[in-house]
């Protein structure tokens, strides 16, 4: 016999399984209408693969996983696409989210399916390949991808398996009768999970109030090394921390995965959805789902197809509307209440409650916190409630954070034992989801900040650059202009222009020693601007300009000299024959 | 020695206390000079505070100026991005009343992203040069578009748009951006215990 260790806190609610474990699982047959949201696990919405009006059969996948962490969805039975849009789904807050809604045809065809013949000679990452494309999300509640779980931290050995089949929530009964009567596939599931995880030991943990099971499981078990562990009941004793800590004594690190001491935990109803989907080939279609509570007449447990009507669900188990105020999904300690019965079964609907109004009243209003304690003796995290609840209506988030906010489970033992009845895990709700809310919204700033200040910097060297050029053309500018007041004496060009005006002028003076006034307008300007050619020639080789230009200003200079030349010869000739 | 300090107690205490002085002064200077801090490190955390909209609503031209404005004294109700919240972050970071947003710089808005409705964008880029983050893409003559994760709301782009072919969206409050409330404080408003109600409940 191995020994049960156990964990701080808990409580011991009314447990009120009986009334569902009465009858053996019925199916819930084939709705008239599916309506399948695309987001029903944690993670990323599948992305829809069909149109609307296509046909569809069952077990055909009609959106695929858009990121690691997310999950195909499969077709439940065939049919046509009547719509894909935003439908109301079970979720607390009573908000629409994208659906693919199918018109079931009653025929139930399957598109061709096939298991692997023998796992054994399965490669572990196929397996998982084969998990993730069943659209397989954790069952017992929170909807994590199976695949990824088990794929875990690269580099992280696993020592030990736990298969959870707790189920320490009052009313719920779903893994229950799934050990009594599914015994073989359970263990056929954990068989395919030992194969890919390798781990020393596997424990499945049941709580002992659960005798039926027990034995089913111990049969099945006989030979194969799974070890049945039962532990006094006690809630949550179902939630992963705590029942690795019952099964092992070993707590996980604070803000930690499993995983970080060597254990992977998985539900009852995983592992037969892993045993379907490796075994048979049929993916995640349908699911076990508990209808119980005093509003309907035949409290029991259902398989039935994602994605059909709560409705549809409470008619075949004779809801009594009249009967009942609030409609929960999930247990009376951590489900929550249904907007309307409309909204489809998902692959996490482990339990529809419709109580009556006596059998779960509305609480009473929150006194103030008389600061008792029960709370803390009752969390099983070992939290101090009352001190979060204080920081939490204060909003002081840092202080949250130091007293390990995110350790909480949100089990509701804290509530449940509440002598002033104050909603206490409403609280920390809202706090975490405030905090994360807050850094991603700092998160977000901080990348603005960055891209601003990238910006400013940018603009400033481009302003500085452009300041740079500017300086540059006009220091270039203020040499010319020196240069031309100097009058370039110095200038070995402009020297030589000089001389060859200088030479010219000479040429000048000794070829026409008297000009005609006459002929010395035109010939006065013709010099005017051959100087004024040869000055800009000079500055432009000063300053080093185009070798265009340059060539278009020796151009002009030799087309003017020619012409002086002309001219000058024509008034010589003039002067030469007024002397004759 | 023990003559001499008796002899001129006065002279003695002021020896030993300039002794003491010195080395101490001396010491304290170097530290100043050793661990000399760059910039004024309060206009770091004031910054880190500020919603980094850059949107220039509180009348300076950014949010680093506004974070430096506030550390010299500046009243810190300016800021319509940061909301009430963001305030209250202010006034606890640098212990002060936390007054309410002052309206003249505008009110706290849902917080929304700037669409282009690009059959309408001729490709001006005056957005393109309004916008604080570098959030909208594009080129001259060329359709622009707004990069929804960078884009902060700030509303700049609006108003240079020749066109109008700019809105301000708000951000989708679907399922994604849902998230628990704290629940309301009940118990004052119920009368458990009829003394526990205001005088004025009670005279009505």
């Amino acid at each position: 016999m191995r020994r049960v260790y156990g964990f701080h806190g808990g409580i011991h609610p009314a447990e009120n399984k009986h009334q569902s474990l009465r009858s053996r699982i019925r199916s819930a047959g084939i709705p008239p209408q599916l309506t399948l949201p695309l987001s029903q696990h944690i993670g990323a919405p599948s992305r829809p693969l069909v149109q609307v009006g296509e046909r569809v059969r069952k077990g055909q996948m009609i959106a695929e996983a858009s990121g690691y962490v997310s999950v195909p969805l499969h077709a439940p039975s065939s049919g046509t696409v009547a719509a894909i849009e935003d439908r109301p789904v079970p979720h607390p807050s009573g908000l629409s989210a994208p659906c693919i809604v199918i018109d079931c045809d009653g025929r139930d065809e399957w598109i061709e399916h096939r298991g692997v013949a023998d796992f054994r000679d399965c490669e572990a990452t196929e397996l998982l390949e084969l998990i993730r494309n069943a659209g397989i999300a954790g069952m017992g509640g929170a909807g994590f991808p199976a695949a990824v779980k088990l794929a875990g931290k690269p580099g992280a050995s696993i020592r030990t398996l736990i298969i959870n089949g707790t189920e320490c929530e009052p009313y719920i009964t779903a893994d229950d009768i799934l050990m009594q009567e599914r015994a073989t596939e359970i263990l056929e599931g954990i068989a395919i999970l030992r194969h890919i995880l390798r781990p020393e030991d596997v424990l499945l943990g049941v709580e002992d109030n659960k005798p039926a099971a027990i034995a089913a499981l111990e049969t099945a078990a006989a030979g194969t090394g799974v070890e049945v562990v039962t532990f006094p009941t006690k809630y949550p004793s179902g939630g992963e921390k705590q029942l690795i800590e019952t099964l092992t004594g070993k707590q996980v690190p604070s803000g930690g995965l499993p995983a970080d001491i060597g254990i992977v935990c998985q539900n009852v109803g995983t592992a037969v959805a892993i045993s379907d989907a490796i075994l048979r080939g049929r993916p995640l279609l349908s699911r076990i789902t508990t209808v119980t509570g005093e509003a309907v007449a035949g409290p029991q447990n259902f398989e039935v197809l994602l994605g059909t009507p709560m409705e549809y669900l409470l008619d075949l188990a004779g809801f009594q509307p009249g009967r009942c105020e609030r409609l929960v999904m999930g247990g009376p300690m951590m489900g929550f209440t249904l907007a309307s019965t409309r909204v489809p079964v998902v692959k996490t609907s482990n339990c529809l409650l419709a109580p009556s109004v006596s059998e779960l009243p509305a609480p009473p209003p929150a006194q103030s916190c008389i600061r008792c304690g029960l709370c803390a003796q009752a969390c099983p995290a070992s939290l101090l409630p009352q001190q979060l609840f204080w920081f939490a209506q204060g909003k002081e988030f840092d202080k949250l954070e130091q007293h390990n906010l995110f350790d909480c489970i949100e089990c509701g033992a804290c509530s449940w034992v509440c002598p002033s009845h104050i909603p206490l895990v409403q609280y920390y709700r809202a706090s975490k989801a405030e905090i994360l809310q807050l850094r991603r919204d700092h998160e977000r700033a901080e990348q603005a900040r960055l891209r601003f200040e990238a910006r400013q910097t940018r603009i400033a060297r481009e302003e500085e650059e452009r300041e740079a050029k500017r300086a540059a053309r006009k220091q270039a500018a203020e040499k010319r202009a020196q240069l031309a007041a100097a009058g370039g004496g110095e200038d070995p060009i402009q020297a030589a222009i000089e001389r060859a005006k200088a030479k010219k002028a000479a040429q000048q003076a000794g070829g026409e020693p008297a000009s005609p006034a006459s002929g010395a307008a035109p010939l006065e300007t013709l010099r005017q601007k051959l100087a004024k050619s040869e000055q800009r020639l000079a500055q432009g080789l000063e300053a080093g300009e185009d070798a265009k230009i340059i060539t278009a200003l020796e151009a002009s200079v030799a087309r003017l000299r020619g012409k002086l030349a002309a001219a000058e010869a024509e008034t010589a000739g003039a002067t030469e024959s007024e002397t004759r | 020695m023990v003559e001499l300090i008796a002899q001129h107690p006065l002279l003695a205490a002021l020896v030993a206390l300039v002794g003491l002085g010195a080395p101490f002064g001396a010491l304290l200077g170097f530290a100043a000079v050793r661990f000399r801090t760059e910039g004024n490190p309060i206009v770091d955390q004031i910054n880190a505070v500020l919603p980094q909209t850059q949107c220039g609503q509180c009348g300076y031209p950014g949010c680093r100026p506004y974070a430096e404005a506030i550390a010299n004294g500046e009243a810190i109700n300016k800021c319509p991005p940061g909301g009430e919240a963001g305030i209250q972050a202010l006034a606890d970071l640098l212990d002060v009343e936390a007054p309410p947003l002052d309206a003249e710089h505008g009110e706290e808005k849902v917080k929304s992203v700037a669409f282009i409705r690009e059959d309408e964008c001729i490709g001006c880029t005056k957005c393109i040069q309004a916008c604080p983050v570098d959030a909208i893409l594009g080129a001259a003559k060329q359709m622009h578009t707004v990069i929804v994760s960078e884009c902060t709301g700030c509303d700049l782009c609006v108003e240079p748009c020749p066109v109008d072919c700019i809105d301000m969206i708000p951000l989708a409050a679907g399922l994604q951006a849902w998230h628990w409330r704290l629940p309301e404080p009940a118990s004052r408003n119920l009368d458990i215990i009829a003394t526990d109600s205001e005088p004025a409940e009670r005279a009505a």
